[in-house]
C-alpha cells in the first residue's frame, strides 16, 4: 500500500472510535412518527385535499359541442394530435428523436389506436335504429382514401372558419358524410353511451381509459379547463394540482426546463428533457465519484453550523 | 455439522452485515448532535404513514373516496403525508449533502437515498395518476408525451389508470420498501458520518490540508 493510499484512508475515520454519548434511538422513532402522525391530521382536517370531478365525455358534448364535432371531424381527416402520433399509437408520426436515437419510434407501436376507426366510426358502428347514420357510415366505408380525406378536410376546415366553430354555420359544400357523421358523434357521446362504445374489446368492465383520454386531449376543452386552473404545460402545470394544493413540487426542476428555451421552443423538448433530468438525476446518484461536485460542501460550508457543537469542541 | 449449513452462513452473513449490537445501539458518538439528524428519522416516520394510509384507501377500492366523507379523509391522510415525506426528505438529503456524508465507505448508502428519492418521485406520481378524477385526466394526457418520447410510454401506459393504481400498489411501493431497509441496513453498518476533517481523539488532528477530492470519495 503506497503512503498516499494511507493518507486517504485516514481522512474519514471509524465513527466508533469517537467517544459516544447515551442515544435512545426507538424513543426518537417514536416520537417523529406521533410528530408526524398530529401533522398529517392536522394538515389533513384543515386543507383536506382537491378532487376535482373527471370530465365524462357526455360534460364535454354538453359543454362544448361544437368542440366534439369538430374533434370527430380531425378525427376522420387524420389532423388530430392522436391521428398523427406515432408510437406508441400508430405509425402515423415520426416521434420525437434525440439526436441520432428514435426511442420512441424504436419502442415500436403496443397500444394500437386507429383514431378515425377506433375513437369515432367504431363507436357509432355500435348505434342501432339510425338509418341516416348507417348510410353515413355505408357512404365513408364504400368511399376511396382520397375522397374521405378531401370530405374530412375540407368540413374541418370549413368549421374553422365558421363563426364560434358552429356546425350550423358552416358554409354549404361537398363534405359528403362527414357532418352527419361528426353530428350523430355529439349525438351518441351527449347520451353518454360513448365511453362505453370505446372499449376496445366491448368489456363490462373499463380499467382502461387509454382511448377516451386520447379522444378527450384530441379536442381544445380539456386544455381549456387546465388552463383556466393555472394548470397548462406552460403554467409549470405538471406539478401542480387544481385549487390552492401544493401538488407536486419535488418535480419543479422536470417542469421547470419546459418554461425555458430552448425546450420550450423545441419539437422534441419532451425527449431533450428527460434526457438532461436523465443526466442530472444520474450526476445524483455519483456524487461521491465526481471531482468537484463532491468537493461542495467543503466549499460551502454548512457542515460547520451543522457539527458547531464537535468544532467548538475541538476548538475550545 | 454447521459448516455446510445454510442457515448459520445466512446467520453469519448477516451478522457480518451488521454486528450485533449496532442494529440498535443506545450510543452515538458525541458529534451527532444537530437538529438535521431528525430529518432521517421523520422521512422513515413519515414513509410508515403514507404507507398505512394507503392500506386504509386500499380498502374501499378506487373511487371510495370520491364517495365518502371518511374515504375524502383518508385521501387527504394520505396526500398530506406524502407531502410530509418529501419535505423531510428533501431536507434530509441536502442535509447529508453538506456533510458529504458519503466520506468513509458510504457512497453506496448516499446511492441508495437518491435511489429512493427518485422511486419515491416515481411512486407518488403514479398515485397522482390514479386518483380518478380532472387532475389525474389533466397529469396523464400531459405525462404522456415525455415517457412516450422516450419509449417508455410504450409499457408504461399513464392513460390507463389501471395499469397505474396496481405500479402504485405494489411493484413501486416494494422497491421503495427494498431501498428503504438497503439504506438503514447500510446507516447502521457504517455508524453515522463523523464530521469533515474530524480524528478520534487518540490521534492527532492533521493540519488542515488543501482540498483534495480523495478526502471527500467514498473511500476512507
Amino acid at each position: 500500500m503506497t503512503t498516499s493510499a494511507r493518507t486517504r484512508r485516514a481522512v474519514t475515520p471509524d465513527s466508533h472510535d469517537f467517544p459516544t454519548r447515551p442515544y435512545d434511538l426507538v424513543k426518537e422513532f417514536t416520537i417523529a412518527l406521533g410528530v408526524v402522525i398530529v401533522l398529517t391530521i392536522a394538515l389533513a382536517a384543515v386543507f383536506s385535499s382537491p378532487d376535482e370531478k373527471a370530465i365524462t365525455l357526455a360534460d364535454w358534448a354538453n359543454a362544448a359541442p361544437y368542440d366534439v364535432v369538430a374533434t370527430a371531424a380531425g378525427e376522420l381527416a387524420g389532423t388530430t394530435t392522436s391521428a398523427g402520433y406515432g408510437a406508441p399509437y400508430n405509425t402515423n408520426g415520426d416521434g420525437q428523436t434525440l439526436g441520432p436515437l428514435a426511442l420512441q419510434r424504436w419502442a415500436g407501436v403496443t397500444i394500437p389506436v386507429d383514431s378515425a376507426n377506433d375513437l369515432v366510426l367504431t363507436p357509432l358502428s355500435k348505434v342501432t335504429n339510425d338509418p341516416a347514420l348507417t348510410l353515413a357510415l355505408s357512404q365513408w366505408k364504400g368511399a376511396p382514401a382520397p375522397r374521405q380525406s378531401t370530405w374530412s378536410n375540407d368540413y374541418t376546415t370549413a368549421l374553422t372558419a365558421a363563426p364560434d366553430g358552429n356546425p350550423a354555420s358552416v358554409k354549404p359544400g361537398n363534405y359528403g358524410p362527414v357532418p352527419v357523421i361528426a353530428a350523430k358523434f355529439l349525438d351518441l357521446a351527449r347520451s353518454g353511451a360513448l365511453a362505453g362504445a370505446l372499449e376496445p374489446n366491448g368489456t363490462f368492465y373499463g380499467a382502461d381509459t387509454t382511448r377516451g383520454l386520447l379522444l378527450l386531449a384530441d379536442g381544445a376543452y380539456l386544455q381549456d379547463q387546465a388552463r383556466a386552473s393555472n394548470l397548462g404545460g406552460n403554467q409549470w402545470g405538471m406539478m401542480n394540482e387544481s385549487g390552492n394544493y401544493p401538488g407536486q413540487p419535488w418535480m419543479w426542476l422536470y417542469t421547470f426546463w419546459y418554461q425555458i428555451p430552448p425546450f420550450s421552443t423545441s419539437s422534441n423538448a419532451d425527449a431533450q428533457v428527460w434526457a438532461v433530468m436523465a443526466i442530472l438525476t444520474l450526476a445524483l446518484i455519483l456524487i461521491p465519484f465526481i471531482p468537484g461536485l463532491r468537493s461542495i460542501p467543503r466549499l460551502i460550508p454548512l457542515y460547520r453550523l451543522i457539527w458547531r457543537d464537535y468544532y467548538r469542541g475541538r476548538n475550545g | 455439522m454447521t459448516a455446510g449449513s445454510w442457515t448459520v452462513r445466512t446467520r453469519n452473513r448477516i451478522a457480518r452485515i451488521v454486528p450485533p449490537g449496532q442494529w440498535l445501539p443506545d450510543r452515538q458518538p458525541a458529534y451527532v448532535s444537530s437538529w438535521i439528524y431528525v430529518f432521517g428519522v421523520l422521512t422513515l416516520a413519515a414513509l410508515f404513514v403514507v404507507i398505512a394510509s394507503g392500506i386504509i384507501l386500499t380498502l374501499g377500492g378506487v373511487t371510495w373516496w370520491h364517495v365518502s366523507a371518511l374515504g375524502h379523509f383518508v385521501n387527504s391522510l394520505h396526500l398530506w403525508s406524502v407531502e410530509l415525506f418529501f419535505a423531510f426528505m428533501v431536507i434530509h438529503l441536502w442535509g447529508k449533502f453538506f456533510m458529504a456524508a458519503w466520506r468513509g465507505k458510504r457512497a453506496l448508502t448516499w446511492i441508495t437515498g437518491v435511489l429512493a428519492f427518485a422511486g419515491s418521485i416515481g411512486t407518488a406520481f403514479t398515485g397522482y395518476l390514479s386518483q380518478t378524477n380532472f387532475d389525474s385526466q389533466w397529469i396523464g394526457t400531459q405525462a404522456k408525451d415525455g415517457l412516450n418520447s422516450v419509449g417508455i410510454g410504450s409499457f408504461f401506459n399513464v392513460l390507463n389508470p389501471g395499469q397505474m393504481l396496481l405500479w402504485h400498489v405494489a411493484l413501486l411501493p416494494f422497491v421503495i420498501g427494498l431501498l428503504t431497509v438497503a439504506h438503514v441496513i447500510l446507516v447502521r453498518r457504517h455508524g453515522v458520518v463523523p464530521p469533515i476533517d474530524a480524528q478520534p481523539p487518540d490521534e492527532p488532528t492533521p493540519a488542515p490540508t488543501p482540498e483534495s477530492p480523495a478526502d471527500l470519495t467514498a473511500r476512507r
